[in-house]
């Protein structure tokens, strides 16, 4: 069963609506629904909360402030910086300020709304310059240096510019949601919709004043998550936490849609400054780059995701000069936290930037510039990081797409067209990917898991990673059934719970196969050697003439048990039949002081070639052919990686093209809900889209049967719509200075772009 | 008068006296039926994720099935038809080909979009001749796989359907909705007469009550506002608002007509005008909304008021039993507000065709092409040394640009372009700026006078 395209382990209960997600659990008798009564300023001081009229309106059962918390008012998962609810100070439109329990859901939003709130406005640090200009920062910045960028001034060929990309929303389809059930002696069960359980229990536990082991958090699946539910479902949890032990009823808290866009975090907007130096053929000299992203109030992961854009603003890039500096901005809006791909998309997106400007620079077809750019052998081979790559696959895997997608011959088409072509031009661009697999945050590198053999022959998994549609838990089910020899059908996935495995990291970083995987391999592997140690005992056998075939054992040449013979024989002979298992990631480390090191264990890579065409009157644009090659290794599962594949370039297409967050200059978030914010549908899939796994990938680590990490890096190959679409936008000036697109590239973002190019014309 | 809401609920006969008509579909059938396979996304038609379908015998005997949001619809909107939600597909343990079709495709991921796309597919799969698949599932968003498996499937469902006996159903479930029981009904607050006379009285007696067609704007009143909502008329059931009549001149469309009952008439007008509505809320929408209730309404973002500006459209207001007529042009006086008198109502919308020789066009710009609100949207029709052009998105209500008009038959396009900044002074908001808004106005126009497709760049080539 591995590597074989297998359907997901939960689609048939997916497609029958009989898949329960955390608002469809059947609800103790009692139970209260909860609301958040929000801040409507965005930075101001509170000198008086009257819940009068929200305590005396219809079904109101309780109303919590943070100074009803009995234990830590906090939610910031690094640094304890974000209160759950606001005390005296507002620090972005839509903060909780208080809580509100009410016997039914409308019932409790509506009160919500009627709190009278008496505010001293203070002025308020909405974009990314006000921060820089007022030195306002979540974090000191960061710098990272190889070689130098003094030649800079004197270059021969020097492009400097300024970029920008904006925020996304995560718009997972469930919205947050929590239900906490309070248990006996201070207990509490919180159902949760989480990538994070352990950190849900923490902060629960904290809140409520109790040890974690007071604590146990569920889930059985996500209704989507992409980032938006590691740190951000923790407001629900606690708030809902609060008010089951206020009211000894359980409480569910499920946030509107509205509330849930204002409320959460959302993927960091950057603003980056440029500066290259590169020779006549377009490689690249030296590069002083400076990143400043949009990190709202407080810490949450944004240490983590700007480090990662740092880590990844060479793209698959080799910067023998290059000075980093990365600004984390501190905002009055919510904040920013972590998506898909964390950071990276980021960096990323400055290096393509950069390398597009040298080609138009040149006059050089965008592609050529990448090649000559990429990472090779050494001593071209060491990342601005001080990492080796070992696994770099990429020039072999561009020039097999190159012909795949028949770029060249697409190149002249392209140009064909626009030269008869006044009001519509098509652009293509190809871009690589390379992903740097781990957590950067080293300690997070471990899974846990735990397997019962049952008498029957059927297997319990859990492990502490969660399902949110990526596939892990079919995944993992493979690797078991594969480490146990049995069908994938003994195998009984189960809800992942901190009562299970302890101390786990979020399911994030594309990381959840890996560690989990491993973890459950492991303790299929203890479970193994205690049959094989029994049944050597028994029948008188060597270990090694034990082996586990499909459903059944062989012992030596004479006996052969079925599976489920051998563990009813193991249970009869008193052989724990129950196993954990653990897995760290090795070799990795890095110093942060020098930022230097091994941080990743291994790069996930691929490529991508889009065509578009723009319409130059209205901006308007659209994909009309994407070619995607990606390496997953050796592919656990084909069907959930082609998936992954999928879905994660037309989550970062929507990204870069039509998804805009837009807040207004007193710091309102305009886009709340899906009527102002879109996503892709299905007609934004292009109509010629093809997607290929590398048939020649191999992890060169041990690792998951040698397949790769995919849950994050493909949502980078959505870079080159992008780019084609800057390669269209160029197509309407013949000037040789940078397209001066933003992203997204909404139809006005593009208009703006092909005004500017021409308003200088030949600068 | 009937004193209970009689409708059909996956093939169970449901009578409900103590309910309150203005509950919503999706909070019934989750919280009163503990049917949760149907889920909330948005709770205000923009994702799909509650999709269920409706079926009913439409004009001419025809059964229909139509795939509705049911976090905006009114369970009183819900007489005289069946619901059809995911749990009701699957017979016994055997999955229904649009199911089966789905897990092959491997069209799920997280899975809580896929009862909709479930939902919106099986409408697609039995309502016979079919739009194209990625409009038969563009408003239902799913943010996981990025939808070609969903496409894929819709195709493969179609090869896996047992037609026989999906006959068989259809004949059964058209029985039973015959059957169901066809008076007015008033129930609370909720009052869904049959006829326009009972309407207009009703409406001279409540002049406060809300009229309720589609309810894809009132349902946000309730989900979005929590207003509570206690004097409603439901205008679905009146037989007489939900006639097309056509004259070789004109369109008169009834107030209760949807705009997937208008599409196919208005799309014979001009095709412009078909690929606007296509592009006019998605296929759960277009079910339920009318053309009056956006009128009515009186929305600034309206995408059918341009067409109707350009083409001169007029309106029936009836009071009582006195009917008067309004020029659409003249019908608004501000910001959602309107010559309609308290207990008056919009009866009709008279839309003239195109007169021979007559040109016309409609574009429509927004960041998404299909289910998105417009940032500028305009239509253009000239007939001799007479233009018309009607836009949306460049004033607080949809209008008329009368300097560009007459610019445009007197001096020519560029003329009319540069009247087009003295015609409007639009605002900048989440959808564009002003500067975008006037400069995409400006090339709109341009694109109608060189006679542009509002589809060139859809139907480009890969």
């Amino acid at each position: 069963m591995i590597h074989q395209a297998l359907a997901h382990d939960s689609a048939a209960l997916h497609v029958s609506g009989e898949a329960r997600y955390v608002d469809d659990l059947p609800e103790p008798p009692g139970t209260l629904y909860a609301a958040f009564g929000m801040s409507t300023e965005t930075h101001a001081r509170i000198l008086a909360l009257d819940l009068a009229p929200v305590r005396a309106a219809e079904g109101v059962v309780a109303v919590l402030t943070a100074a009803d918390i009995p234990g830590a008012n906090n939610i910031g998962p690094v640094v304890a910086d974000e209160p759950a609810l606001a005390t005296n100070l507002v620090q972005f439109r839509g903060q909780p300020l208080f809580a509100v329990a009410a016997t039914r859901v409308e019932l409790a939003r509506r009160a919500a709304r009627l709190a009278r709130v008496e505010y001293e406005r203070l002025d308020p640090v909405v974009t990314i310059e006000q921060a820089l200009e007022a030195n306002q920062f979540v974090l000191p910045s960061v710098r990272c240096e190889r070689g130098s960028v003094a030649s800079l001034p004197g270059a021969a060929n020097r492009i400097r510019g300024r970029l920008r990309c904006g925020a996304q929303e995560h718009f997972y389809l469930e919205g947050q949601v929590a239900l906490a059930i309070p248990g006996e002696g201070g207990e509490m069960l919180v159902h949760s919709s989480t990538q994070h359980p352990s950190e849900i229990q923490h902060l629960v536990a904290a809140a409520l004043g109790v040890p974690d082991a007071a604590v146990t958090v569920e889930l059985r699946r996500l209704g989507g998550a992409f980032g938006g539910k590691e740190t951000q479902a923790a407001v629900y949890a606690v708030g809902a936490a609060l008010l089951a032990r206020a009211t000894r009823r359980p409480v569910k808290m499920r946030a509107d849609r509205d509330d849930d866009m204002v409320g959460t975090g959302k993927r960091h907007d950057f603003l980056y400054q440029y500066d290259v130096g590169f020779d006549r053929t377009g490689r690249i000299e030296a590069l002083d780059l400076t990143l400043a992203s949009r990190c709202g109030l407080s810490v949450d992961l944004s240490g983590a995701v700007n480090d990662r854009a740092v880590f990844h603003c060479d793209n698959a890039y080799f910067l023998q000069n290059v000075r980093i500096v990365s600004h984390r901005c501190r905002t009055h809006t919510v904040s920013g936290t972590a998506f898909r791909g964390f950071g990276g998309p980021q960096g990323m997106f400055a290096a393509e930037a950069v390398v597009a400007a040298i080609a138009r620079h040149l006059g050089i077809d965008a592609l050529d510039v990448r090649k000559r750019n990429l990472y090779g052998p050494a001593p071209r081979d060491v990342t601005h990081y001080g990492m080796t790559l070992k696994d770099n696959v990429l020039p072999e895997l561009i020039d097999e797409l190159e012909a795949r997608s028949e770029y060249r011959r697409r190149r002249e088409a392209v140009k064909a067209f626009n030269a008869s072509s006044p009001f519509f031009k098509r652009g293509l661009a190809l871009t690589p990917v390379k992903f740097g697999i781990a957590y950067t945050a080293q300690a997070m590198n471990q899974g846990g898991a735990l397997v019962h053999l049952y008498t029957d022959g059927s297997v319990h998994l859990n492990h502490g990673g969660t399902e949110m549609g990526q596939g892990l838990m079919i995944k993992v089910a493979q690797i078991v059934a594969a480490e146990l020899q049995v069908d994938l059908e003994r195998i009984q996935v189960s809800a992942t719970s901190t009562g299970k495995v302890p101390n786990t990291s979020p399911t994030a970083a594309s990381s959840g196969t890996d560690i989990n995987g491993e973890a459950a391999r492991d303790a299929c592997r203890t479970l193994k050697q205690r049959l094989v140690r029994h049944c050597a005992e028994t029948y008188k056998a060597r270990p090694d003439e034990v082996v586990f075939l499909p459903n059944q054992v062989a012992i030596g040449a004479a006996k052969t048990l079925t599976f489920t013979q051998l563990v009813r024989e193991a249970y009869l002979a008193r052989v724990p039949l129950s196993a954990t298992g653990y897995w760290r990631t090795p070799e990795i480390q890095f110093d942060r002081e020098r930022w230097r090191g091994t941080p990743f264990y291994y790069f996930a890579y691929g490529a991508a070639v889009s065509e578009v065409a723009v319409d130059v009157l209205t901006g308007e644009s659209r994909l009309l052919r994407a070619d995607l090659l990606h390496d997953a290794g050796r592919s656990l599962n084909p069907a959930i990686d082609r998936g992954q594949i999928e879905g994660g370039f037309i989550q970062g297409m929507g990204w870069l093209t039509m998804e805009e967050v837009v807040w207004d200059d007193q710091g309102r978030l305009l886009t709340h809900a899906p009527s102002t914010y879109k996503i892709p549908v299905a007609s934004d899939c292009p109509p010629v889209f093809n997607v290929w796994l590398w048939e020649k990938g191999e992890n060169v680590r041990d690792v998951a049967h040698r397949s790769k990490a995919v849950g994050e890096p493909p949502l980078m190959l959505a870079l080159s719509v992008f780019q084609a679409i800057a390669d269209a936008v160029g197509a309407t000036a013949g000037s040789r200075e940078p397209v001066p697109l933003e992203a997204p590239a909404t139809p006005e973002n593009i208009l703006k772009a092909i005004h500017e190019l021409h308003r200088n014309p030949g600068r | 008068m009937k004193a209970a809401l009689d409708f059909l609920l996956n093939g169970e006969r449901v009578s409900l006296a103590e309910e309150n008509p203005s509950r919503t579909l999706l909070t019934w059938l989750r919280e009163a039926r503990g049917l949760v396979g149907t889920k909330e996304g948005c709770a205000e038609g923009d994702c799909g994720a509650c999709s269920v379908v409706l079926s009913d015998v439409g004009p001419g005997g025809k059964l229909r099935y139509q795939p509705v949001n049911a976090c905006i619809l009114c369970i009183g909107a819900l007489e005289g038809k069946e619901v059809i939600t995911v749990e009701g597909l699957k017979k016994g343990d055997r999955l229904h080909a649009v199911q089966q079709a789905m897990v092959d495709c491997h069209g799920s991921q997280c899975g809580f979009c896929t009862p909709g796309f479930v939902m919106a597919l099986y409408a697609h799969c039995k309502s016979g001749a079919p739009p194209e698949l990625s409009d038969a599932i563009a408003g239902n968003l799913c943010r996981c796989t990025g939808y070609r498996p969903i496409l894929q499937a819709g195709k493969r469902a179609r090869e896996l359907a047992d037609w026989q006996q999906e006959a068989a159903e259809d004949a059964a479930r058209a029985k039973r909705i015959v059957a169901l029981p066809k008076e007015t009904t008033r129930v609370k607050g909720f009052f869904s007469p049959l006829s326009v006379a009972e309407f207009a009285r009703y409406l001279l007696e409540h002049p406060k009550a809300s009229v309720l067609a589609g309810g894809t704007d009132a349902g946000l009143w309730i989900t979005k506002e929590h207003r509570q909502l206690d004097d409603i008329v439901y205008i679905g059931r009146v037989a007489e608002l939900g006639k097309i009549e056509e004259t070789p001149r004109q369109l008169e469309i009834g107030a209760a007509v949807t705009y997937a009952e208008a599409y196919e008439a208005l799309e014979r007008i001009h095709p412009h005008i078909g690929e606007l509505l296509r592009r006019l809320g998605a296929v759960q929408v277009r079910a339920v909304g009318t053309l009056a209730g956006n009128i009515a309404n009186g929305s600034p973002i309206g995408d059918s008021m341009p067409v109707l500006l350009a083409l001169d459209a007029t309106l029936t207001l009836q009071k009582g039993e006195a009917a008067r007529e309004a020029r659409l042009a003249r019908f608004y006086t501000g910001y959602r507000k309107s010559v309609l008198l308290p207990g008056e109502f919009v009866r009709s919308i008279r839309v003239p065709k195109l007169a021979p020789g007559a040109r016309f066009a409609a574009y429509k710009l927004s960041k998404r092409f299909d289910q998105d609100i417009s940032s500028v949207c305009a239509a253009f029709h000239v007939e001799g040394n007479k233009a018309r052009f009607g836009f949306g998105g460049m004033a607080a209500t949809p209008a008329r640009a009368r300097q560009a008009e007459a610019a445009y038959a007197a001096k020519g396009i560029e003329a009319a372009c540069t009247a087009l900044v003295e015609d409007f002074s639009p605002i900048s908001d989440p959808r564009a700026s002003a500067w975008y808004r006037l400069r995409a106005a400006q090339a709109l126009l341009r694109k109608f006078h060189a006679g542009a497709s509002s589809r060139a760049l859809l139907d480009m080539a890969p």
